[in-house]
């Protein structure tokens, strides 16, 4: 059992090793074989390097605020359509509420196109508008909210109305601060699914200046055939570093999040 | 069945004209809107919003795509020519699209088995009781919180014939590493790997959470009838997790129907057509060869065999899947 644990765990690690670990080494240890495992000193010229082939600083500045105000968007969008249609009357609400759920299953292939025509339509190629609004519409998230809200208990809530509360205000008071785990959890999942899009970004996108990190690491790869794989991987490293690190601290929202859809039904 | 059987005893002794059922629902309608009036229209504000978005980016582009699919369209000249179905005919007599097809056949079979068989081993190794098994459980879901982009730009080097780590591993063993991405005998099956990397340990996880709920004492019972280990996997374990089994199946299918992103960086869906598959099809007859009507009509034939998979899967499931 433990010869298999340590496959499996080998399988995954050495090739985050190897990124990690390549975007320190100096360009005479990564063209050598056998190869140097270990890097002899930390060497940061990969990164210099790579931020000097391409903009890197406004790719980064450009990753956060579309992660950031796209997040935003679709929290103030999921938890309000969550609080909806867990306590307020509405004609047809679960015709309303089983449409949104639907979205789910038109493929991002199909929407790629079409939806690139209606930005362009509206002036919006090559604007963070474009980078941000077309996904900050919510689904899954509003669905995993609402979720949770039907689990909190009614009388808390029947009992701020009788006080005189309103609606926004038990929505703001009760509501967001009784759901904050699953709060943290369609967040999270928010960040890592907008800071990840690559072909989104690449069509929108036009200008250098305008694109994303993961776009960004196309500006790495030479025209000529030859690659220098350190500043290569000290770029990959930039856009994967952020958010292995907002893993390992909120493992357990994350997972919940990617699992709780599946298990739950 | 009472309310519709009292309607109709009501229908037929005094048949109401339109315009009373009208004004006895305008009225219930009236009622409702004057008692909960500031609550539908907060309603209004709080979902209309998102419901606009959805419809706009989610469902205005499958209407949209439809119609292109009948056209023929530049994207350069002002206005679509309506062509009929000649774009799917073009699709389904050129052999290219043949090749796609059977390419992402492959693709998605292999990404699919790959992931699934290797999460559900990995998920067997995790729910034992063995130290360090919280690393691993780490380690092997990390890649599918990490961008594609990412992911294939590593890949990329570890599978680079000369400098690469793959080439480290195989060395030893005698076997010298090949032109992965430069072979087309070989680069499809390079994306395959690298997908199903990227995707063991979402499977795992979720097998894991699966196996969590399963109840322990049927395992006892068997272990009591003198089941090896073996046996309790192929009689009760799997055999329980086949709600888990089939929802994985779906969403990879599914999943792998729509990834290019890896595609995009590491070969480009070359060398030829070797590794195309049918998104990476649609993004390049979209977006490099400026082919809207084709690619809207290569989008439908995605779509209806993605509805087509799910039904039949669907139908599937509810004779074979076992729920507790």
């Amino acid at each position: 059992m433990y010869a298999l644990l340590v496959v499996i765990a080998a399988v995954f690690i050495m090739p985050l090793y190897w990124l990690f670990s390549s975007a320190v080494k100096p360009s005479g240890e990564i063209y050598r074989f056998p190869l140097e495992w270990i890097p002899h000193h930390l060497h940061w010229s990969n990164f210099i390097n790579a931020w000097h082939d391409a903009p890197f600083g406004s790719f980064f500045v450009n990753s956060i605020i579309v992660t950031v105000i796209g997040t935003a968007i679709k929290m103030v969008l999921a938890t309000g359509s969550a609080y909806a249609f867990t306590f307020l009357p509405f004609p047809f609400k679960r015709v309303i509420f089983l449409l949104l759920l639907g979205a789910l299953m038109t493929p991002g292939t199909i929407t790629l196109l079409t939806n690139y025509l209606t930005a362009s339509d509206l002036g919006w190629v090559d604007t963070y508008a474009g980078l941000i609004v077309p996904g900050a519409g919510s689904a899954f998230g509003m669905f995993l909210l609402r979720q949770q809200m039907m689990t909190l208990p009614r009388e808390v809530f029947e009992a701020a109305r009788v006080d005189g509360a309103g609606h926004l205000r038990i929505l703001l008071r009760l509501a967001v601060p009784m759901s904050r785990p699953m709060m943290i959890t369609v967040t999270l999942i928010s960040v890592i699914e907008v800071w990840n899009d690559f072909i989104w970004p690449l069509i929108i996108t036009t200008t250098t200046q305008m694109r994303t990190l993961p776009v960004g690491l196309l500006y790495l790869k030479s025209q000529e055939g030859y690659n220098d794989w350190g500043a290569i991987m000290a770029g990959t490293v930039m856009v994967a570093a952020p958010m292995i690190i907002v893993f390992l601290l909120a493992q357990r929202y994350i997972v919940a999040g990617f699992s709780g859809g599946a298990v739950k039904g | 069945m009472a309310g519709i059987a009292t309607e109709r005893t009501f229908e037929a002794t005094a048949p109401p004209s339109g315009s009373t059922v009208r004004s006895s629902t305008g009225r219930r309608v009236r009622r409702a809107v004057r008692r909960h009036g500031k609550e539908y229209l907060l309603f209004v504000a709080l979902v209309g919003p998102n419901l606009a978005l959805i419809l706009v980016f989610s469902y205005w582009p499958v209407i949209y795509n439809l119609y292109l699919s009948f056209t023929s369209w530049d994207m350069i000249s002002p206005n679509p020519t309506w062509v009929g179905l000649a774009e799917y005919r073009e699709l389904f007599t050129s052999a290219d699209f043949g090749h796609v097809l059977a390419n992402t056949g492959k693709f998605v079979v292999l990404i699919v088995v790959g992931s699934i068989v290797g999460g559900l081993a990995t998920a067997l190794i995790l729910n034992q009781r063995l130290v360090g098994r919280g690393i691993v459980r780490t380690v092997s879901f990390a890649p599918h919180i990490v961008s594609g982009a990412a992911i294939a730009t590593l890949w990329l080097f570890i599978l680079d014939p000369s400098f690469g780590l793959l080439r480290a591993v195989l060395d030893p063993l005698g076997i010298s590493s090949p032109q992965w991405t430069t072979n087309s005998q070989l680069s499809l099956y390079a994306l395959v790997m690298v997908y199903v990397w990227k995707g063991i340990g979402f499977c795992a996880i979720i097998y894991v959470a699966g196996m969590q709920n399963l109840p322990a004492d049927l395992f006892e019972a068997a272990r009591l009838d003198g089941a090896g280990g073996w046996q309790r996997f192929r009689y009760v374990t799997f055999p329980l997790l086949s709600p888990v089994t089939y929802f994985l199946v779906v969403t990879s299918i599914i999943g792998a129907f729509q990834a290019y992103d890896v595609t995009a960086i590491m070969t480009g869906g070359g060398p030829g057509l070797s590794s195309t598959t049918l998104s990476w099809f649609i993004y390049q007859k979209a977006f490099q060869a400026s082919d809207a009507g084709l690619a809207a009509a290569a989008a439908m034939v995605m779509l209806i065999m993605i509805l087509a998979i799910t039904i039949l899967m669907t139908k599937y499931a509810e004779r074979k899947v076992t729920y507790q």
